[in-house]
């Protein structure tokens, strides 16, 4: 029962490293669960928020259900919020949480498996009636049954003690529970350490119209907070010290995936002197980028819900062909919709950025679950030859660059192309060192001006390749575009046989050219040769990240190479995987990436495949690695 | 106006260089000699005009306009439609489709575009057939159509244009018939002249697929006998000797062919068009063509209302006065920050 948290936080192959000395973290792994209801989802963020504000660095896994309002106390209403933080540069949001905070039956069952050996249960004994218990499908109290005894167990009346500290609100019992979630924040910032007061800023932001509630749930949150302090709590239950990460000096921010995509797109739409025009339809797991985009207006974002996935892309292309950037954004089964424009748009050489946040499929699939499973649908997914770039973002921050990479490539080469991101990016959050944007550099397009003598819309730089951008309201350049064939020069219809082998030709053509505007492939850990390259491509950046970090630390000689572009692939990729024995490719798809670099290097890969809706775990990563270096 | 070219144009000032591809006697033809003399009329400016389609027969219309046009893809038009306007609302655009690819592939951005509001000019050519795929029936064809996909007659009602664009929103509702020359031109200035998504559907004869399929209203011989033209503020008549009129029923909400002379009644008696009266224009084209009624012309119901993309614009425009310093910067550090030194 005793066991001290720092002692069970030892270095085991995970994202979790804790010193040796008492009460003195490096690290720890929090899991807030709870029922949909329980609002653990926004603890998980105020708890994050708190703790980026102190200089901790740290990784976050929202993971909620597909249901929005699932009968209370199931199993399947349960939502979790895991936050990995500590001093050291974190990369994942933890293998196995250390803590697990259950605010009900349901989430204690279904978050149980995942808590480390040894970890600490906070329930609150509340909400552990006979009718939760069997909501949750418990025959017996698991508190009682002798279920938890490999782990600390820490009781406590939450419901009630959360009840007392509201009671001068004159809040109902039901509006007045609502505020158990600040208690037990409260709690959890005593028990870490952390400041309240951001806390307390966002109570009174969002409850401005209700003083009321706000009042109560500040009263709640002070609450937690002392019971922590004067309940001379101890050993389990003590106060704990986690150390200041050391991270590159500068202003930091904490960021999820779909804000620093958004924040990208404007910036790169700005870059390009442009003005954005997003065509989306709601869809888990990217509507937060509509949402996000929808409130930037100021910035001269416009943005258009469509009646349906396919209104929502051709709107993006009718905007950019009037000079606008297009851009639509979407998830797996909204992007099939999409894929006839798409052809489109490569057909006419229009720019346009796809957003895709992919989430399990096939089909409806996993709405609300991470996977990387539309690789082939962005390399292959079309009818006719209709190669389009594709590049895919590796972790929340970085979506940010990824954004303005995809506004530069579409821009200079007159082309749509396909940004991979997926629901575990969108919703992750992370601090950010806020980046300088004068240092940004800046690719103007220019538009064809009045007038030009012996106009050819489909004229084109010889260098990219990409055509014209003669748009609407140009005295003298009156054109017409269209999906069929159009002449190599003029884009006038054309039937002739030459001239489609031509323009394929051009197409491909394109998509190499590219391929020599981007960088080198680079290596994030070890040498540019060895037994094992472990190669990846998206939000699996962190897991491989501290897996090859481990391995290494352990002598072993692997390196990791994680790719951005897809593609066209950097034209050194090929010379690179040649320098090593073997090429672990992990992906949480059933190979995709794989087929890509097998097919186009002739190559054999060893696959590392997991769709179950979790990030990779780091533990196994490193096993997976032990089996070839 | 072309800055350049001070000049008035022409009709033909219109017309590209490119080879018109449609069958001999195919009533496109006529409609698009009339939308070049429109243009003309209204002295519109090719590079602020834009015409864009989305597949059919009717879609290959913007190849032969001297101006910006965008031929896309099966019933999306409207929706490229928007996000031209919503990039540049300034621009003049006109959205050309048939009945397959807006009524059947495109019917539910056809609804919402008319819902939304959006300015532009809809020009449905209806000839109740599928041309461009070799004459399947489509969603206007008459139920018992016998076409290639339906041997033995189609078992499907029909779905009239009009009313369903009454029924989603549209606030500008016109018809008129692809060899009417003389008045078609009129109907579509007055299709442009409205700020907000214009509706107007065109009669338009397939001479291959589907011929003559209107020849039992469009037949110079009984024509006058078998059309109204409605002109606002003006009673309903119609016939060579505008015999006849269409009056409301009296004591009942329901509309009537009225005899003048046979029936001793004046002009005086019959319904005044109202293009504003939502209700009369549902009553119209529901009535249009059925036993014992003409076929309804004209423009049919005008009742503006702001358009979408001006609303769009505004709230955008509101938005930028209301932070004119808005800068990437003051984005990025939106929220809270920490420093770390
Ligand atoms: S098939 Fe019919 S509608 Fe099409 S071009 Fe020929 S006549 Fe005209």
């Amino acid at each position: 029962m005793a066991t001290n948290l720092a002692q069970s936080q030892a270095s085991d192959g995970s994202d979790q490293i804790a010193s040796s000395v008492d009460s003195e973290l490096e690290s720890v792994v929090i899991r807030f669960a709870g029922d949909s209801g329980d609002g653990m989802q926004l603890t998980g963020t105020q708890f994050t928020h708190s703790t980026a504000l102190m200089g901790t660095d740290l990784a976050t896994f929202p993971d909620f259900p597909a249901e929005i309002r699932a009968p209370a106390g199931t199993t399947f209403g349960v939502s979790a919020y895991q936050i990995n933080f500590g001093a050291r540069k974190v990369m994942t949001a933890g293998d196995e949480p250390d803590v697990l905070v259950a605010m009900n039956p349901a989430a204690l069952k279904v978050n149980l498996d995942a808590l480390k050996p040894g970890g600490t249960v906070v329930v609150d004994t509340g909400s552990f009636g006979a009718r939760n218990l069997t909501k949750a499908g418990y025959d017996e109290n698991p508190l009682e049954s002798g279920d938890l005894s490999p782990f600390n167990v820490i009781e406590l009346d939450i419901s009630k003690m959360t009840l007392e500290s509201v009671k001068e609100f004159g809040l109902s019992n039901k509006e007045a529970l609502r505020s158990k979630n600040m208690w037990t924040l409260g709690l959890m910032l005593w028990m870490y350490g952390r400041q309240r007061s951001s806390v307390v800023d966002w109570l009174r932001g969002k409850f401005a119209k209700r003083p009321e509630v706000a009042d109560a749930n500040i009263a709640a949150l002070n609450a937690g907070h002392a019971f922590g302090e004067t309940a001379e709590l101890s050993g389990d239950l003590g106060q704990r010290t986690v150390g200041k990460a050391e991270v590159q000096p500068g202003v930091y921010r904490t960021i999820t995936g779909a804000e620093s995509l958004a924040l990208g797109l404007v910036a790169g739409s700005k870059l390009a002197d442009l003005n954005i025009m997003l065509g989306s339809y709601p869809i888990t797991p990217a509507s937060t980028l509509l949402h996000q985009l929808a409130n930037l207006k100021q910035h001269g974002v416009v943005t258009f819900q469509a009646e349906d996935e396919i209104a929502a892309i051709c709107a993006a292309i009718g905007a950019s062909f009037a000079g606008s950037l297009g851009v639509t954004s979407s998830s797996g089964p909204g992007i099939a919709l999409k894929t006839e424009a798409i052809g489109l748009a490569i057909s006419t050489e229009l720019p346009l950025v796809i957003v895709n946040s992919q989430r399990g499929g096939p089909s409806t699939g996993l709405p609300t679950k991470t996977e990387q499973s539309d690789l082939y649908q962005a390399v292959y997914g079309r009818n006719g030859d209709a190669p389009i770039p594709v590049i895919a973002a590796s972790a929340p921050g970085e979506c940010f660059f990824a954004a303005i990479e995809a506004v530069r490539i579409a821009t200079k080469y007159m082309t749509p192309m396909i940004l991979l991101t997926d629901g575990y990016l969108a919703n992750a959050a992370e601090p950010w060192p806020i980046p300088d944007f004068d240092t940004l550099e800046p690719f103007p397009v220019s538009f064809v001006e009045a007038n030009q003598e012996d106009f050819r819309a489909f004229r084109r730089d010889e260098t990219t390749l990409g055509r014209n951008w003669a748009i609407p309201g140009t005295p003298g350049l009156e054109h017409r575009i269209g999906g069929i064939e159009k002449d190599y020069d003029s884009g006038n219809i054309s039937y002739a046989a030459d001239n489609h082998q031509r323009m394929t030709d051009l197409r491909a053509a394109k998509i190499e050219a590219l391929g020599r505007d981007i960088p080198e492939q680079g290596i994030e850990q070890g040498d540019a040769t060895g037994k094992v390259a472990v190669v990846g491509w998206g939000s699996t950046y962190g897991p491989i990240y501290r897996a090859v970090e481990m391995a290494r630390a352990e002598g072993l000689e692997v390196s990791q190479i994680h790719v951005r572009h897809i593609w066209p692939l950097p034209s050194n990729m090929e010379e690179l995987l040649s320098g090593f024995d073997h090429v672990m490719v992990p992906e949480m798809n059933n190979g995709q990436f794989a087929t890509i670099l097998r097919d186009q290097f002739l190559i054999d890969t060893f696959n590392v495949n997991q769709v179950n809706g979790q990030p990779f775990k780091v533990s196994d990563l490193v096993a997976r690695i032990k089996e070839l270096a | 106006m072309n800055e350049l070219s001070p000049k008035k144009l022409t009709a033909k000032d219109f017309a590209t260089d490119q080879e018109v591809r449609w069958c001999p006697g195919c009533g496109d033809y006529a409609i698009l000699k009339a939308v070049q003399k429109t243009l003309a009329d209204i002295e519109a400016d090719p590079a602020n005009t834009v015409f864009i389609s989305g597949i059919g027969c009717s879609s290959r219309f913007p190849y032969y306009m001297a101006t910006y046009g965008f031929h896309t893809i099966h019933g999306r038009a409207p929706a490229f439609a928007t996000g031209v306007k919503l990039a540049n609302p300034d621009l003049d655009v006109w959205l050309v489709t048939g009945d397959g690819d807006g009524l059947s592939i495109g019917g539910n951005h056809m609804l919402h575009v008319l819902r939304r509001n959006l300015d532009l000019q809809i020009l449905l050519f209806n000839n109740e057939i599928y041309g461009l795929t070799k004459g399947q029936y489509s969603p206007t064809s008459r139920p018992g159509t016998r076409s290639p996909s339906s041997p033995t007659g189609s078992v499907e009602s029909s779905l009239n244009p009009a009313a369903f664009a009454l029924g989603s929103g549209a606030r500008f509702i016109a018809r008129t018939i692809d060899t009417d020359q003389k008045r078609m031109p009129g109907v579509l200035a007055r299709a442009h002249a409205h700020k907000g998504a214009s509706f107007v559907e065109i009669f338009q004869n397939c001479i291959v697929f589907n011929d003559a399929i209107f020849a039992d209203f469009t037949d110079k011989a009984v024509a006058a006998d078998r059309q109204i033209f409605l002109e606002h503020g003006q009673p309903v008549t119609f016939g060579k000797e505008s015999q006849f009129g269409i009056r409301r029923t009296p004591g009942d909400l329901t509309l009537e062919v009225v005899n003048l002379e046979e029936q001793g009644l004046t002009t005086d008696d019959l319904l005044v068009h109202d293009e504003t009266d939502h209700l009369l224009a549902t009553m119209l084209v529901n009535v249009s063509g059925t036993e014992g009624f003409p076929v309804v012309l004209g423009v049919i119901c005008c009742n503006p209302g702001e358009s979408y993309d001006t609303q769009v614009s505004t709230q955008v425009e509101a938005a930028q006065e209301a932070k004119p310093n808005a800068d990437m910067k003051e984005l990025l550090y939106a929220g809270s920050t920490w420093e770390v030194s």
